[in-house]
């Protein structure tokens, strides 16, 4: 399907002879910081408390589990000792300086978009800013077959596009460029499909465009127990109801009026998002909102009263009423609109009516919080219920959750709790 | 020895060390902020439902000062041996990041302007003879109009609700009719009555007073300050004095300050770093920076820095100053000496009304800072002439919120049974039924209430204790029992069924082990006289001119008001003559 290993022959030839390269200038620096920043590197790459980009963050794939590589500048634990080409192909198309595949986990077929300038960028700053550490990640214990490597190396002749092809896919014309700008932030650094779009049993990402169906962005499989919503324009469970200005806050701090980042997205926005310019936020926005629902009939959300009222009167007879009262309504409000951007919304939530309710039930054992950021400085954390709460209350308050409110997203609560 | 350096150390990280960090470090000074306990954040200690346990909260001091490791000696009188202060009960200092600005409650007031001038304004009415024998009576040196911008900065970042009164002198709500004019409104809309409130409200007003919402800085609303920090609005949950407020309504240092300064690379925060002194050079007129041990390592280290800011506690900027020797300490017996001097604390008393059973007062709603107040006995607002006596106190209703083990202790008043079927008929009857109206009063400060260091107890490091030298003075005794007496109409007019005045008894002695309030004041007082005050009136120190010292500590006489609106407004007041002149210039900013 794809081509063999000519182009690695290629590509080593010229590693064997790149030496002695004039140090680049802090304007090349700058913009390939900005670009580890809208690619999302740090979030995958750095572990709190350690220094920065030195791996050993865990992904629990079904085929074990992986830890991402220090990808700092040490010549011995890092990549310190990668050609600017060398780079490029592991950045774009998987293969290690040793000519090993890179397991999936790392974007490549999104990064593939990336220009040879940006390659030259990234390369500068990770090379030349980056400060070196010896920091050794602990060791992925992946199971057989797949702690193989060669396997990857079929996936990625089957499933990765060369950058070349990656550029030619994506091709097409905008007749905004704000929207073009925002298409290859999302499909190509920003990478947002490697959570968003959903995956084929062999791992691939569906769709890697928005031209390659309306899979692309409908939403993902759990990631590490999240479900990660689709970001198109479905009015319940997708975008559809976001406003560009809610979209360009909650990449920019996290919050939204119409809702707040949890699980995997936190870091996303941590790390990457929130350093983004106003104009490149807007830019991702615009191009979302582009996207049309992946299902018809696309149902609206439609805000219905009759429970707040219920609740206002003490009349907690419902299901899961009484455990929202007295556990969740001080932030949520019996009404379920919350105190965004402070607290969040429930009524109306994609994320609550998203259609498993697997996020809202890992929300509720783990707590979360959301951390604070450059343009809001607050941290705000919801406690984990996992002390107070037995599976049964957390099931009969998730179900209450999904289906007041106008949410209608009832099934928890047809959910066999383990005790 | 290690040492540190920055251009600027803080002392104490609630809100006078926060405000003074936060304003040095917009001026561009690199700055150090020091703090004896642990650190808190909203988000991790502060998280619903854990924080809200007030058996670990409020009963066992979870947020206030362990004073198993430094504590104050107290005595009443002169002629009589200190003892140390061995169990919290009249006033609980904090300890760890925010200070006693995490655990506080919320109420947020401005300042009467006559307060600020009281000598002056006593004497210009009743003339000097009013002023008994052995008071200190004393001004600020500053005046409402030049602190107005200061009050108006701190309320927009502590998310302050409530109801004006006058903006730019024109009338424009429902708010006090006593107080001063504003340049602006509160950021945020007054906090709804509770029902007690609104019972109070109507009965004052009936009677002929003038009832007014209490400026709280617990948010009405979601809210965000200038510096970016958000608020969640309250709910009345009542867990506000005592704890951090998982709400994120409560203004703290740690919710409304810090989450920028802690993003700030030219800011550090140094936690369990208790101060030992003040460094100072031989001839004690310029600090070098402080020393501090680090109770991890038992280290000690020394921080040197060109601006020394002294923001802890009341009593322990004090107590630091006494250490390290800056300023001429108080000898009570010659009346001379500065440091130490017109120690002040404020007088507060409850009344409690009984309701019909048919009215549920819901006592475990509640808010810290909310509530209805009159300020119709408060400062020079009524005619001190027949009376005799200098002071007046706000009345209120602040039901912030009565929690089930505070509630048992009262039980059933004063005369109830204390155990048994009687008690718990009381209780139930009390807790269903029945509110508080505090009279919360002025402190005038004398000759022989002070602070100075004790000859005999030392603390677990080694050096001398505070002493406190203090009791209740006839003066504050009768203008207690003559506000009190004026609520009795309020009482009447409640259709209370039964209600017990609580009022200062005549010859009354302070008593440590009963909770009054944690607002202390004065021992190194700002004014115009190097002779009667230990600070210039930018509080500045007289004597070292790059000390500051912000606090309480600086009200040369206890007011009817909270301090806490008054101390965040001297520390903006403060840091922005250290911006805009003393930085220019370093030196004495008034020549002394």
């Amino acid at each position: 399907m794809r081509r063999l290993a000519f182009p690695c022959v290629l590509t080593l030839m010229f590693a064997g002879i790149a030496h002695a390269e004039p140090v680049p200038s802090a304007a090349l620096i700058e913009e390939g910081r900005y670009l580890a920043r809208a690619a999302d590197c740090s979030a995958c790459h750095s572990v709190e408390g350690k220094a920065a980009y030195t791996g050993g963050v865990p992904f629990d794939l079904p085929i074990g589990r992986l830890y991402s590589p220090n990808i700092t500048p040490d010549p011995q634990h890092g990549i310190g000792r990668y050609t600017e080409q060398q780079f490029a192909r592991a950045v774009r198309e998987g293969v290690r300086a040793d000519g090993a595949s890179l397991y999936p986990a790392m974007p490549y077929p999104s990064y593939a978009r990336m220009s040879d300038h940006e390659m030259q960028a990234l390369y500068a700053w990770f090379h030349y800013s980056v400060t070196p550490s010896s920091e050794v990640p602990p060791a992925s214990t992946m199971r057989w077959p797949l702690s193989m490597r060669w396997p990857m190396t079929v996936w990625r002749w089957m499933f990765a596009p060369k950058p070349m092809q990656a550029r030619q896919m994506s091709e097409r014309s905008f007749d905004d460029p704000d929207v073009a700008r925002g298409a290859y932030l999302v499909e190509g650094p920003g990478h947002c499909g490697a959570c968003h779009t959903p995956r084929a049993i062999t791992l691939q990402e569906k769709a890697l465009t928005a031209r390659d169906g309306p899979a692309y962005l409908a939403g993902g499989d759990a990631v590490d127990g999240w479900i990660p919503p689709s970001l198109r324009q479905e009015n319940r469970t997708g975008l559809g109801r976001w406003g560009e200005d809610d979209i360009v806050s909650f990449l920019r701090s996290g919050r939204a009026q119409t809702g707040s980042a949890f699980g995997g997205m936190t870091n996303a926005i941590l790390h990457g998002t929130q350093y983004l310019t106003d104009h490149d936020l807007h830019a991702i926005a615009r191009y979302l909102r582009t996207l049309p629902p992946a299902r018809q009939p696309d149902l609206k959300w439609i805000y219905d009263a009759r429970t707040a009222v219920a609740l206002r009167k003490g009349d907690v007879s419902a299901r899961g009423a009484r455990l929202y009262v007295d556990n969740c309504a001080a932030c949520h409000r019996t009404d379920g609109r919350g105190y965004p951007p402070v607290f969040p919304p429930l009524a109306g939530n994609p994320v609550v009516m998203s259609e498993k309710p697997d996020s809202l039930i890992k929300l509720l054992h783990t707590g979360a919080t959301l951390p604070a950021m450059q343009t809001a400085p607050s941290a705000f954390t919801m406690p984990s219920f996992a002390k107070r709460l037995s599976e049964r209350e957390i099931a009969d308050v998730v179900s209450f959750v999904r289906d007041v409110w106008g949410n209608g997203a009832v099934d928890a609560g047809k959910m066999v709790p383990k005790e | 020895m290690d040492i540190l350096r920055a251009d600027a150390v803080v002392v104490g990280s609630g809100w006078a060390g926060s405000i003074l960090s936060k304003e040095l470090r917009e001026a561009g000074l690199s700055v150090i902020m020091l703090e004896r306990g642990p650190d808190r954040s909203t988000a991790v200690e502060g998280a619903y439902p854990d924080s809200i346990d007030e058996l670990r909260g409020a009963i066992r001091h979870r947020l206030y000062q362990d004073l198993s490791q430094t504590t104050v000696t107290i005595r009443n009188r002169m002629d009589q041996r200190a003892l140390p202060y061995r169990s919290l009960g009249a006033f609980l200092p904090g300890e760890g990041v925010g200070g006693a600005g995490l655990h506080w409650s919320g109420v947020h007031f401005r300042v009467a302007p006559d307060d600020l001038a009281l000598r002056s304004n006593v004497i210009a009415r009743y003339g000097r003879k009013f002023v008994p024998e052995g008071m200190h009576l004393q001004d600020y040196g500053v005046t409402y109009e030049e602190l107005e911008p200061f009050f108006d900065k701190a309320e927009k970042v502590f998310g302050t609700s409530g109801e004006p009164y006058r903006i730019n002198g024109k009338i424009v709500g429902k708010g006090n009719v006593f107080s001063p004019s504003r340049s602006d409104a509160f950021p945020l809309p007054a906090l709804k009555d509770v029902y007690t409130a609104y019972l109070f409200r109507g009965a004052a007003e009936r009677v002929g007073y003038h009832p007014y919402s209490l400026p709280a800085a617990n948010a009405s609303g979601p809210y965000t300050n200038p510096y970016g920090a958000q608020m969640g609005p309250c709910n009345f949950c009542g867990y506000c004095s005592g704890y951090d407020c998982y709400m994120y309504s409560k203004a703290s240092p740690n919710v409304n300050i810090q989450p920028a300064l802690r993003q700030d690379a030219g800011f550090r925060l140094i936690s369990r770093a208790h101060v030992l002194r003040v460094d100072l050079d031989s001839a004690k007129k310029h600090a070098r920076g402080v020393t501090y041990l680090d109770l991890d390592t038992q280290r000690e280290v020394k921080v040197e820095a060109a601006l020394v800011i002294l923001g802890a506690f009341q009593f322990h900027n004090v107590h630091l100053m006494l250490l390290s020797g800056i300023g001429r300490p108080y000898d009570a017996a010659k009346n001379e000496g500065v440091v130490g001097r017109n120690f002040v604390y404020q007088t507060i008393t409850t009344s409690h009304a009984w309701m019909p059973q048919d009215r549920f007062t819901n006592q475990f709603i509640g808010t810290g800072g909310g509530g209805v107040a009159i300020d119709d006995f408060n400062s020079m607002n009524f005619d001190h002439g027949p009376h005799g006596f200098i002071g007046g106190s706000p009345v209120w209703v602040n039901q912030a919120g009565v929690k089930p083990i505070a509630a048992s202790s009262f039980g059933g008043g004063k005369d109830a049974p204390r155990w048994g079927k009687g008690f718990k008929r009381a209780f139930a009857d009390t807790y269903r039924h029945a509110f508080a109206i505090d009279a919360h009063g002025s402190n005038m400060a004398y000759r022989d209430a002070y602070l100075d260091l004790d000859p005999t107890w030392k603390d677990a490091y080694g050096q001398p204790l505070l002493r406190m030298t203090y009791d209740w003075h006839d003066n504050d005794i009768r203008m207690n029992r003559y506000v009190v007496s004026r609520i009795e109409p309020i009482m009447k007019e409640l259709g209370a069924t039964k209600y017990e005045l609580g009022m200062l008894q005549p010859g009354q002695s302070f008593d440590t082990r009963v909770y009054k309030t944690t607002h202390l004041g004065g021992g190194a007082v700002m004014g115009d006289d190097p002779t009667t005050s230990a600070l210039n009136r930018y509080l500045q120190s007289w004597d070292v001119p790059n000390v500051f010292v912000i606090g309480s500590n600086a009200f040369p006489q206890g007011m009817g008001y909270n301090p806490t609106g008054m101390v965040a407004a001297l520390a903006y007041w403060a840091a922005h003559q250290i911006r805009t002149t003393y930085l220019k210039a370093p030196g004495p900013l008034v020549p002394s």
